[in-house]
């Protein structure tokens, strides 16, 4: 018998219409076929219209490939960007709760400053952190802080940006030209026309 | 003009002719400002499901748009299994739904319903009306949508006020199909390398390559390959051409499995791989590299691995492949074939197969024949003979009964000239009996409702006899099941009844020379299976050939006493 093996994580930036229940629509896709969400970030874009989702999903390649895929179909998607294919930056924020006493105060102050991280509520038994970063950073920080007794974490989700231009978001997407307006959102001009590229399968 | 009249007028402007559906309180300003536009005809089903089914029909006649509606809650609700049904079988379908004012959505009024909530998951795209400026463009946008790329359902859900609303903007004109790109060279060579190739090859041809039959049919011939129709893609290469070998999968031609299993490499164009069709995944094709074509990039790699990936229209890959068509001999595989072909047997006794038979044999090349769902659903798709794409209409992805009469009666609208023969079980027929009324109403001549009445459901009977050692279980209908004549007779619609072979021929002759709309029962002995079989969960290899021989059970002859 193997060890059952981890599933690797993907990271998915998703580019869709900010319209009543496309988070739904989105998130029922995953769930319909299974697949769990690991972390999920939605936010507004420099574009009005347009919302833009950091989604983790675990689950090997083919999976991801096929979600992605369907994904591609819903009328509200612009654009999905796999970040395993490409160089990018991401960050995550996290608050961290942590127990203190008068013993360990300065030790826990200090591994929060290596870290760079700020304290953001100061309390008589514990102590609230704030750090942002990727996710090793997040990890190794929290995992610094576990032994003296971790009381909370809240964790926004992952967000992530290609590295570089907007090479990576075709013409259609965006008009050229200096001011890269993105086109209406529910123009009256078909989708096809400025549909997003499929993995290069084809 | 208000929201209302913006809608047909938009409906009208996209050369919608005719609407199927059912009014109530959510819905009334579009039914008043319907009698505003005797450019749109209206027909009044006696569900709302019949109202989907009907459309549906329609649609899967004509390839065109079909258009149902329904009132508020429980009308919308009662669209939903016809919306399922279209999207599972990639049918353009539009669905308007009125909903209770925008103020109190979300407040659980009276009628209230989230449908698009409910319908998220089974149609392609749908959308709540906020403000009436809005309406026409979304209406115009669902009707693109509904028809481009793989096509399927969209559903519009406007509030009350949005239909009462003043709307003073253009009514927008349809939107150009979109071009769909061509498959990739490269694509197309790997395919035809591997087809140059192949000793065995075959091709698979679905549901989504029905509006490419004649390049099909060019390219099959030009390669010299036998050609495998799927439920969903019957006519789409005509059944009189030496290189057909029928249907695949669970009821599927012997010819067509053993090709399949046998297959070095399969050529498959616009169809999914249902599991139905494919049996035991790993078990299917087993010899062979598959080369896909598909609009949907989903559906390619969805199920089976895919050596080929050819993403593009089924009828330009059709036409790309066949320019490169350098067929090799293949003596040995045509005799293998045949010989396969030799097995296909014509159902001898008495019983719901030769009873099909009969009926269908008697259709022409341009009759439409629906089908309801179950054993006579199976036993017409092996046994009708089609030459043409779009002349059969049936429930494949879903499988809904009750699908049969209005799908019937909605090809039949869209095609007045033509006759429209429904071949319906006793269970499936009652679940939507009640459209015969639309039949009557709108004294539609051409439908042709034939009922296979074997007392049971049989399909799951057939099931139970199978697998679950004969324990029939909740199937049996013959002491409640109504005088189906005398039930045709309170619609007004002519019936009529046949329970031997003998008495077959002259009632199917009386049936179909009645001026009318008119219906036919078949009274055929309870026990009668589907054959051949490839049990759920079953390789293609596994078939079950022909149907058992039952110890102690009343043979079809026996029965018929
Ligand atoms: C709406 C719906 N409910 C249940 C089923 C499951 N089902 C499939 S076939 C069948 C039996 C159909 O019986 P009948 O209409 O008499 O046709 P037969 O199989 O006898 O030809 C049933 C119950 C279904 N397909 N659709």
């Amino acid at each position: 018998m193997t060890p059952e093996q981890p599933t690797p994580d993907h990271l998915l930036s998703i580019l869709v219409r900010d319209e009543p229940r496309v988070l739904t629509r989105i998130t029922a896709l995953f769930g319909r076929r299974g697949y769990n969400i690991k972390s999920l970030s939605v936010g507004t874009t420099e574009h009005p219209g347009v919302s833009r989702m950091t989604i983790v999903v675990s689950g090997d390649r083919g999976v991801v490939e096929q979600a992605m895929r369907q994904l591609e179909k819903l009328h509200d998607v612009v654009k999905i960007i796999d970040h395993s294919l490409e160089k990018y930056v991401d960050r995550e924020l996290v608050l961290v709760k942590v127990a203190i006493n008068p013993e360990t105060r300065v030790e826990v102050r200090q591994i929060a400053e290596d870290f760079r991280s700020r304290i953001v509520d100061v309390g008589r038994h514990a102590l609230t952190f704030e750090v942002t970063g990727d996710e090793g950073k997040i990890t190794a920080f929290i995992e610094q802080l576990r032994p003296f007794g971790i009381l909370e974490t809240m964790r926004t989700g992952r967000i992530a940006l290609t590295r570089g231009s907007n090479a990576d978001i075709p013409a259609h997407v965006y008009h050229p030209g200096e001011t890269q307006t993105l086109q209406p959102v529910l123009s009256a001009e078909p989708r096809e026309e400025r549909a997003r590229e499929v993995p290069n399968l084809f | 003009m208000n929201g209302a009249k913006a809608l047909w007028a938009t409906l009208a402007n996209h050369g919608i002719s005719t609407v199927f559906g059912y009014p109530g309180g959510a819905i009334m300003p579009v039914y008043d400002a319907l009698t505003f536009y005797p450019e749109v005809r209206h027909v009044l089903t006696r569900h709302e499901q019949g109202a989907a089914h009907a459309a549906e029909g329609w649609a899967k006649a004509t390839g065109e748009l079909g258009v149902c509606m329904a009132t508020s809650g429980p009308g919308a609700t009662n669209l939903v299994t016809g919306l399922a049904d279209a999207m599972l079988d990639s049918v353009p379908l539009l669905a308007i739904t009125g909903n209770v004012a925008s103020h109190l959505m979300g407040t659980d009024a009276f009628q209230e319903a989230d449908i698009t909530g409910i319908t998220l998951p089974i149609t392609k795209h749908n959308y709540v009306v906020r403000d009436v400026a809005e309406l026409p463009r979304i209406v115009a946008e669902a009707i693109r949508i509904a028809r481009s790329g793989r096509p399927g359902p969209v559903l519009v859900d406007i509030p009350k006020d949005i239909q009462l609303a003043p709307y003073h903007g253009d009514i927008p004109a349809p939107h150009a199909r979109p071009e769909i790109p061509a498959p990739s060279p490269e694509s197309i060579e790997r395919a035809c390398e591997l087809l140059r190739g192949a000793k065995k090859p075959v091709m698979m041809v679905g549901g989504g390559s029905l509006d490419a039959a004649a390049e099909i049919t060019a390219l099959a011939r030009a390669w010299d390959i036998p050609v495998i129709t799927t439920l969903m893609g019957l006519g789409t290469f005509p059944a009189s051409d030496p290189l057909w070998l029928g249907m695949p999968g669970m009821h599927g031609s012997v010819a067509a499995n053993r090709a399949i299993s046998e297959a070095d490499v399969l050529l498959g164009l616009g169809l999914r791989f249902d599991d139905r069709v494919t049996g035991r995944v790993s078990g299917f094709a087993p010899h062979a590299a598959i080369i896909h074509v598909d609009l949907d990039a989903a559906e390619i790699g969805k199920i089976v691995r895919t050596h080929v990936p050819v993403r593009g229209d089924a009828a330009q890959a059709a036409r790309l492949l066949a320019e490169g068509a350098q067929p090799p001999a293949r003596a040995e595989w045509r005799a293998q074939l045949d010989a396969w072909k030799a097995r296909t047997e014509t159902p001898s006794h008495w019983g719901a197969g030769s009873a099909v038979k009969a009926v269908v044999d008697r259709l022409r090349p341009d009759d439409l024949l629906s089908s309801d769902v179950g054993q006579h659903q199976m036993l017409a798709a092996q046994l009708a003979r089609f030459e043409k794409p779009r002349r059969w209409i049936n429930s494949g992805g879903l499988g809904t009964m009750g699908f049969g009469l209005p799908a019937a009666i909605g090809a039949g609208m869209a095609e007045p000239g033509v006759r429209s023969v429904v071949i319906a079980g006793d269970g499936g027929f009652q679940m939507t009996a009640q459209e015969l009324a639309t039949l009557k109403m709108y004294d539609i001549r051409n439908v042709k409702i034939c009922i296979i009445n074997n007392s049971y459901l049989g399909m799951v009977r057939q099931w139970q006899e199978l697998f679950h050692e004969k324990r029939y279980s909740e199937v049996w209908l013959g002491d409640s099941n109504p005088d189906f004549v005398k039930l045709a007779d309170a619609y007004d619609v002519p019936a009529y009844r046949a329970s031997t072979a003998e008495e077959l021929p002259g009632a199917i002759d009386a049936w179909l020379a009645d001026p009318r709309s008119a219906l036919l029962e078949v009274v055929v002995p309870h026990e009668h299976g589907v054959f051949p079989m490839v049990p759920a969960g079953a390789a293609l290899s596994e078939m079950i050939e022909t149907e058992p021989a039952r110890p102690g059970a009343p043979t079809p002859e026996a029965s018929e006493a």
